[in-house]
């Protein structure tokens, strides 16, 4: 006698398998007569009793769901045979293949009506186009050049970017190793394992200092500081100090993980509804 | 009386406008357009220019939304949302069909085409098309005239490489006889041979 917990495991290797057959059929790679929706049903039953966890009666509705289109497809099948268009694919295939060009071509002027259309100036257009063309005005007049003020070229220092914000006050490689250190003391404060919350790095005060330490996140992983752990199903995602850069970036095929920094999100990372 | 006579044949003469000239990308007049054109009795005005249009081999076509034809008399709102073509009443002589740009062999290869497609309900992958057209076509034509037949409007492809009816065969094709047709050619034989030769080893020329 399975035990329980080996029999739901089962139930759903077996429901799993039925939504991938019909699915299949949706797809119109296998004959939906293949099913034999008797006893599927009785699966289905069999197992229902098992099921208390909302996934696993998510599971049961999503089999019954994908089953329920296969008996579409099947009525349609059945009305489809009835009616007078009905013919054998088979049959007919063979008649195509059999039938000389000619023949087909015989066959199908028969059944075979053209459209009609025209396409014809007439006299009433050309003048009004002509009446148009009088009234447009030329192209200088329609869009006059944009005035854009002139302004002399000069040279800008170091300082005037960083006031401009356009340069940070730290040569950038710099910055970059000063945020890879802060890292791996946040892990040793905060972590486990070696690594922390993705969020509880880059989360700052204001706004505009996480998109900032978000991007300068994106570099240390980008030229091989750091790393992603990515948990898909807990949706938790962790960044990992490395404690030598890697050397060999470039080595490997990179792949891009958007992650979005919006104003909702660092609102409930300030409000602590994102870890 | 005459009055009335007058409206009908004014209206009659716009709808032959709006028919047979091209007003959108595809050709054919929506319901509602002639509605909007002519009023609500415009059934009875497209019933009037098709009786007069039989004489000269031509009909009124009316092509039913998603291909679904009413059983009985269609109503108004049916009438709105179906579209309406000028097509040919009879048939096409195989000389004619080369008047109107089409060489024998893509002719049949659409013939063989739809015929295929209705036969799987519809829909049929286009790798099947393409081996059943590789039969009798050179296997560089076969892909190349598959995409034609989808310029013109003959047929569809969805994302999965799956062949459908598109909306010219619905106004140009009947079903129906084809298949009948087809499955009663094995007593039909046609002589066309001469118009074979002719086209054999002619330079194709698509009237694009």
């Amino acid at each position: 006698m399975p035990s329980k917990k080996k029999q739901k495991k089962l139930g759903k290797e077996k429901l799993q398998r039925i939504i991938e057959m019909c699915m299949a059929i949706e797809n119109h790679t296998v004959d939906p007569f293949l099913l034999d929706i008797d006893n599927i049903i009785s699966v289905i039953k069999e197992y229902f009793p098992h099921w208390k966890q909302p996934d696993e009666l998510n599971l049961d509705a999503e089999t019954i769901h994908h089953l329920a289109s296969v008996i579409k497809l099947q009525s349609e099948w059945v009305k489809h045979r009835s009616t007078s268009l009905y013919t054998d694919p088979f049959l007919l295939e063979e008649k195509i293949t059999q039938a000389s060009k000619e023949e087909m071509i015989s066959v199908f002027l028969k059944a075979w009506h053209p459209l009609v259309e025209l396409e014809q100036l007439s006299l009433h257009s050309l003048a009004e186009a002509t009446r148009y063309w009088k009234t447009l005005l030329p192209l200088k007049e329609r869009w006059p050049e944009l005035a854009v003020p002139e302004v002399a070229m000069g040279i800008t220092s170091r300082d005037e970017l960083i006031r401009e914000r356009i340069f940070g006050d730290k040569v950038f490689s710099e910055e970059l190793e000063c945020y890879w250190q802060e890292l791996k003391e946040k892990v040793k404060e905060k972590g486990r394992d070696g690594k922390v919350l993705y969020w509880d790095f880059i989360g700052a005060e204001t706004y505009e200092e996480t998109v900032q330490r978000a991007l300068l996140a994106s570099f240390l992983i980008t030229y091989g500081y750091a790393t992603l752990e990515i948990y898909p199903l807990e949706e938790e995602i962790f960044i990992k100090p490395f404690e030598k850069a890697l050397a060999k970036i470039g080595t490997q095929q990179s792949i891009s993980i958007p992650i979005a920094v919006t104003y909702e999100n660092w609102q409930k990372w300030k409000r602590g509804e994102l870890d | 009386m005459r009055k009335r006579r007058g409206v009908y044949a004014s209206k009659v003469k716009r709808a032959t406008h709006m028919l047979f000239y091209r007003r959108h990308q595809k050709p054919g007049v929506k319901g509602w357009e002639l509605h909007k054109a002519l009023g609500v009795d415009y059934p009875k005005v497209l019933g009037i220019l098709d009786d007069y249009l039989k004489s000269l081999d031509l009909q009124v076509k009316t092509v039913f939304e998603e291909e679904k034809t009413p059983s009985g008399k269609p109503s108004v709102e049916e009438l709105d949302k179906a579209r309406f073509y000028i097509t040919l009443q009879g048939e096409l002589t195989p000389k004619e069909t080369k008047m109107i740009g089409w060489r024998i062999d893509d002719l049949a290869g659409l013939a063989v085409t739809i015929s295929y497609i209705i036969s799987k309900k519809g829909q049929a992958p286009r790798k099947d098309v393409e081996e059943l057209l590789g039969e009798k076509l050179p296997g560089w034509k076969v892909g190349l005239n598959i995409d034609r037949y989808i310029r013109y409007g003959y047929l569809q492809q969805d994302d999965n490489e799956q062949l459908y009816l598109d909306w010219r065969t619905r106004a140009e094709v009947d079903e129906k006889a084809l298949i009948d047709l087809l499955l009663r050619s094995e007593a039909q034989t046609t002589l066309l041979s001469e118009n074979t030769s002719e086209e054999e080893g002619a330079e194709e020329q698509e009237g694009e």
